[in-house]
């Protein structure tokens, strides 16, 4: 049994969560874990150890692909996600890619507020341009594109684009905001940009982020998960973690031994 | 001593491979003439035979009867009319297929690509490729057997345009599977992330995104059905008058041109009229390059 953490009125529950791609062979196998509401939780290890495959488990991701086999429960506030709609869910967890992948065809302002369109939802024009530049200005790029806001986003640099994604993503005000390595395919000054941005945003937000950089872990998270394996090996607050690791696999690869 | 020879064998090679070089590149050169000369000899060919025909009416009018056309050459004149029925004619089969191929050429091919695992999509591909591989005629019968002797009694332009939209068909759904398999999975999974339903993701993310690739194999597959001749000979079957309706016979400028190739006294309106439709096609060609080589999907490095 993995050391879990011990969390008042978790954000999100996750009880006994295997996952598998193809019939016997688990990417992640019998995860507990509870999330705590309003911190930036990481979820670090090496590649392969099933740390992205966890986190799309949170907005049923999975289910785009039919081979892949999903069992256990997740609760968000209480609630079995499985008992939910996809577009429920799905406002209520926000996801942000590895890789920027703003709308090519939508200008940034239609980008910012896409979810609100591909879900059918009409909004009044003033509603519209209070979402887009709230959205814009908590992920600071409302300055930077405030003038531009009908050109396309793919005009925008790399790191803009990801603040754009995540304007996207924030833009339906959802409870959790799932971020999958948001910064590994960025520059430093972008990456620093973005993980301040991260921290502002937690006062607001559940932040799942997934890293295998263990210095942004280190910087950004309040709790850390390491994973090894499709294991969850040990989960507890991150400075304890670093400075004084329980389990001697993941004091292997916080020291650098593997990984 | 050795390596003195050795050097000068080394020059001999080099000297002997810079030739062979040199006779490869004539022999490709030449040849790559031998092949630009007939398409010259084309285009020139139809653009002097067919330019003087070439005025305002050609455009507006419909085409003459032989007795017309005997009487201009024998004055020395041009030969009065036009192609206008032909060219309506065209127009009107050539939108009506498009209505009926478009749309369902395009939910096959994101069918096709959405599920691509599938055996039925497996099924589908097949019989896409054997569809690409039946000769035009065959399909003008088999329109000729369904649409003319059942649907319209009686030849018509609608009966050319199922011909036709069955020749766009396998083209349409090809250029949309190949145009959906370049669209970045990123940008799927994006627009599924924000919950988006399914006929939302084709409608606002996948056809935007790929709307360059789309259009470029729509033109592509235009530009084919406009030059076919065999399918309407037996199902549109021609006419000397401008018509709207598709349920009649129809004329198009592919059978104008076998009527005028069958009367000695309007041969000289072959070329101008292959001359409309070759820039015509030309035209939709040089879109189509256009559209595909300037808003390529931009994939991310």
């Amino acid at each position: 049994m993995t050391e879990s953490l011990n969390i008042d009125n978790p954000v999100l529950r996750v009880k006994d969560l295997s996952i598998a791609y193809d019939a016997d062979k688990f990417a992640v196998r019998d995860i507990n874990a509870d999330i705590e509401r309003k911190a930036i939780t990481a979820i670090m290890g090496p590649s392969g150890c099933g740390k992205s495959t966890l986190l799309r488990a949170f907005n049923r991701m999975h289910e785009l692909y039919p081979n892949i086999k999903t069992n256990g429960t997740i609760y968000l506030n209480g609630n079995d996600i499985r008992q939910m709609s996809t577009i429920e869910l799905r406002r209520k967890v926000g996801m942000v890619f590895q890789r920027p992948n703003p709308f090519p065809t939508m200008n940034i302002y239609d980008n910012v507020i896409a979810g609100y369109k591909l879900n059918g939802i009409s909004l009044k024009r003033n509603e519209r341009d209070e979402i887009v530049e709230k959205a814009l200005i908590d992920v600071t790029l409302w300055d930077e594109v405030k003038d531009s806001l009908f050109k396309k986003g793919t005009f925008l640099s790399g790191g803009q684009q990801q603040r754009l994604c995540i304007a996207r993503a924030i833009a339906f005000n959802p409870d959790v905001l799932l971020l999958d390595e948001p910064t590994s395919a960025l520059d430093p000054v972008s990456t620093a940009k973005i993980e301040d941005m991260l921290v502002e945003l937690k006062r607001n937000y559940t932040i799942l982020l997934v890293t295998h950089n263990m210095s942004q872990a280190a910087r950004i998270s309040d709790n850390s998960m390491f994973m090894y394996l499709g294991e969850l090996v040990e989960y507890g607050q991150t400075d304890t973690m670093f400075t004084n690791p329980k389990d001697s696999r993941t004091e292997g690869y916080l020291t650098g031994k593997f990984g | 001593m050795t390596t003195r020879k050795n050097i000068s064998a080394l020059y001999d090679n080099i000297y002997h491979r810079k030739r062979k070089n040199k006779l490869f590149l004539i022999f490709v050169i030449s040849m790559s003439l031998l092949t630009v000369i007939p398409i010259v000899f084309i285009i020139s060919k139809i653009v002097i035979n067919g330019i003087g025909q070439i005025n305002f009416n050609f455009f507006v009018q419909t085409s003459p009867d032989s007795l017309q056309a005997m009487t201009a050459i024998a004055n020395n004149d041009t030969i009065p009319g036009g192609i206008a029925n032909g060219i309506t004619g065209t127009f009107l089969i050539v939108l009506v297929s498009s209505v009926m191929a478009i749309p369902t050429g395009i939910m096959i091919g994101i069918y096709m690509y959405e599920n691509q695992k599938q055996r039925y999509s497996d099924f589908l591909r097949n019989v896409t490729e054997i569809l690409q591989g039946v000769p035009s005629i065959v399909l003008g019968i088999i329109s000729y057997l369904w649409i003319v002797k059942h649907v319209t009694n009686g030849f018509s332009a609608f009966a050319g345009s199922v011909a036709l939209a069955i020749m766009m068909l396998p083209m349409i759904i090809r250029s949309t599977e190949e145009t959906m398999k370049m669209i970045p999975n990123e940008i799927r999974e994006a627009a599924f992330a924000l919950g988006a339903p399914y006929h939302k993701v084709i409608l606002m993310v996948l056809i935007p995104s790929g709307f360059s690739g789309l259009s470029t194999g729509i033109l592509l597959s235009l530009s084919r059905i406009l030059g076919e001749t065999a399918p309407l000979m037996m199902t549109a079957l021609g006419s000397t008058a401008i018509n709207y309706n598709v349920s009649k016979p129809t004329s198009a400028v592919p059978l104008l041109i076998w009527e005028f190739y069958n009367d000695p006294n309007m041969v000289r309106l072959v070329w101008s009229s292959s001359l409309f439709l070759m820039i015509f096609v030309l035209v939709l060609n040089l879109i189509s390059s256009r559209l595909s080589s300037k808003n390529k999907i931009r994939r991310k490095k």
